[in-house]
């Protein structure tokens, strides 16, 4: 080997480390924000949490007592958004990638769905206000809030959903259907089990997002203080959320703890949902054959 | 007898280009057919009109007639579904399922509505031992197909056509993505399997088409050149393209 090959292999080894280095640390770097928050919310939270901070109402203008109403709320208002963001977002990314012709207005459909998702939260509040408490006669109520919060989350689950439907490669498809499938029947055992994990993905990254979020409740169907559960898919509801924001701003003398152990419980909320879908996906991985 | 009559048979892409000009064949039953020429020139579009999986293609145009037992295959009412059961491919590249070898082979049979277990694992068995596969797989259906080796995919999947008890097969370059030791176990298969079935195929070179072919079809560009017995096409053909491109001078 000559000595000028040497060395631009050893320059490349160089570069190589150094980029490496770097990517390391800009990995550290944004992992550490993460860890430091929730790190944040266990110390300031964790005083708080007892078997009555969650299962209790609260009490004395919510500085004591516990959120039992905040969270079952909650459970509700992302159970109801499943409920119609979930065959609804599924069903339109799969006529989306797989029926719609490739023209003009499906890439506007699409463009309009990417857009969707970038429209601030309260948009979607004062939308659900109008449509469905007020023209609909919702009221304001848990129903009104769980659709108000599906149409946020519904860009999400679409454009997710259709990417992976897109990521299932084109070659089995035709397989299927050389072998005697329809389309539906190729879809149905071919292209959408592929796709599963993806699809899941994009659920609970929508589903996360609703579960979190104040402003789309505000006007549709959150109560400010409701120590009782609710009865109905008409009745409002106490949400975490909302209530986090409640006890933070509107509320004088709260006690610390309890608005960091309420942002746990929120934290843990997602968390679970988080664990569950890992749990359904890592077990459709392991059914998936190559 | 003759299998398929292919009469006037043009076929337009939507980005224009005209890749099938009028192609007249009388295709007979129980013989190989090899389609041969240079790339592009319209082989693979000929077999996928054959099944009709040239509906998922962006076809612009199509005219003419292609007659599977006197029946005009590319009329719109037609039972597609039955058509391709009746008409298998096998692809260039291997291309299983992301299925076991045994789903992959009951695919097909369990959307025809076959669900009882004896009959899918009898089907199963005499596809893998028609794809001289069976030996070698017998005591591991169970294990995902992605786990063959190329070759043996490749036997799965001609297994997976035939399991739906075809009358003709389609192959498009079967081994293209093959080594010589796989290669000679298909063409085997094949020159086997024409007893029963009336096979085309498009070989991936023409000292293959040589081996296993009883006629020859020469595209090029769209155009069916020149179409008889292998032995007269490969030493006496009456084109001056055809020499030029058996004798390697193109291609
Ligand atoms: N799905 C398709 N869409 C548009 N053009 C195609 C498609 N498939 C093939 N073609 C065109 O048709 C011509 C014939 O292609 P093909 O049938 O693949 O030839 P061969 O198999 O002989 O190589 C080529 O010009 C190719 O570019
Ligand atoms: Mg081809």
């Amino acid at each position: 080997m000559s000595r000028y090959q040497e060395k631009s292999v050893h320059r490349q080894l160089l570069f190589e480390k150094a980029g490496f280095s770097i990517l390391t640390v800009l990995t550290i770097l944004t992992v550490l924000p993460i860890i430091a928050v929730v790190i944040y919310v266990i110390v300031l939270g964790s005083s708080a949490i007892s078997w009555d901070f969650i299962f209790e109402m609260p009490m004395d203008g919510m500085r004591a007592g516990g959120i039992w109403p905040a969270i079952v709320g909650t459970f509700y208002l992302t159970l109801g958004t499943a409920i119609f963001s979930v065959p609804l977002g599924v069903a339109a990314a799969i006529y989306l990638s797989e029926y719609a012709a490739d023209n003009q207005v499906t890439r506007t459909i699409r463009l309009a769905i990417i857009n969707l998702a970038g429209i601030p939260s309260v948009v979607y509040g004062l939308f659900g206000l109008g449509l469905f408490v007020i023209f609909l006669n919702f009221g304001t109520s848990i129903l009104s809030a769980s659709l108000t919060l599906s149409i946020m989350t519904l860009p999400v689950i679409i454009s997710t959903t259709e990417e992976a439907l897109s990521a299932v490669p084109q070659s089995f498809r035709v397989v299927s259907v050389s072998l005697g499938a329809t389309k539906w029947q190729t879809i149905r055992r071919m292209v959408l089990p592929q796709a599963l994990p993806g699809i899941l993905t994009g659920i609970v990254l929508g589903l996360e997002r609703a579960a979190g979020e104040t402003a789309p409740i505000l006007f549709t169907g959150a109560a400010f203080f409701l120590p009782r559960l609710p009865n109905s898919p008409l009745d409002a509801t106490m949400a975490l959320p909302y209530h986090l924001f409640v006890i933070s701003t509107q509320v004088p003398g709260m006690p610390i703890q309890i608005q960091y152990g309420t942002v746990m419980v929120l934290l843990f909320f997602v968390l679970i949902m988080n664990l569950i879908v890992t749990v359904i996906r890592s077990r459709a991985r392991a059914r998936r054959q190559w | 007898m003759d299998k398929i009559v292919v009469e006037n048979l043009s076929l337009k892409y939507s980005d224009g280009t005209e890749s099938l000009f009028n192609i007249n064949m009388n295709i007979k039953a129980n013989l190989i057919t090899a389609l041969i020429g240079p790339a592009g020139g319209g082989k693979s579009t000929f077999l996928r009109m054959m099944n009709r999986l040239n509906d998922l293609a962006d076809v612009k145009e199509v005219t003419g007639k292609v007659l599977i037992d006197g029946e005009n295959v590319l009329d719109p009412d037609i039972d597609v579904i039955a058509l391709r059961r009746k008409v298998g491919i096998v692809f260039s590249r291997p291309l299983p399922l992301p299925l076991t070898i045994y789903q992959n082979l009951t695919y097909g049979l369990e959307l025809a509505g076959e669900k009882r277990r004896s009959v899918l694992d009898e089907a199963v068995e005499r596809s893998l031992k028609l794809a001289e596969l069976w030996d070698e797989v017998s005591d591991r259906l169970k294990d995902p197909a992605s786990a063959l080796s190329g070759g043996q995919k490749q036997r799965l999947c001609l297994a997976r056509s035939l399991v739906l008890e075809p009358e003709i097969i389609l192959l498009d370059e079967p081994t293209s993505a093959l080594d010589p030791v796989a290669t000679a176990k298909i063409e085997n298969s094949l020159v086997e399997l024409k007893k029963q079935y009336t096979i085309l195929i498009a070989p991936h070179n023409t000292q293959q088409a040589g081996r296993i072919a009883d006629d020859v079809a020469f595209f090029l560009q769209g155009k069916l050149i020149e179409f008889g017995p292998t032995e007269i096409i490969y030493t006496r053909p009456t084109d001056q393209r055809t020499q030029d491109y058996i004798t390697g001078k193109f291609g």
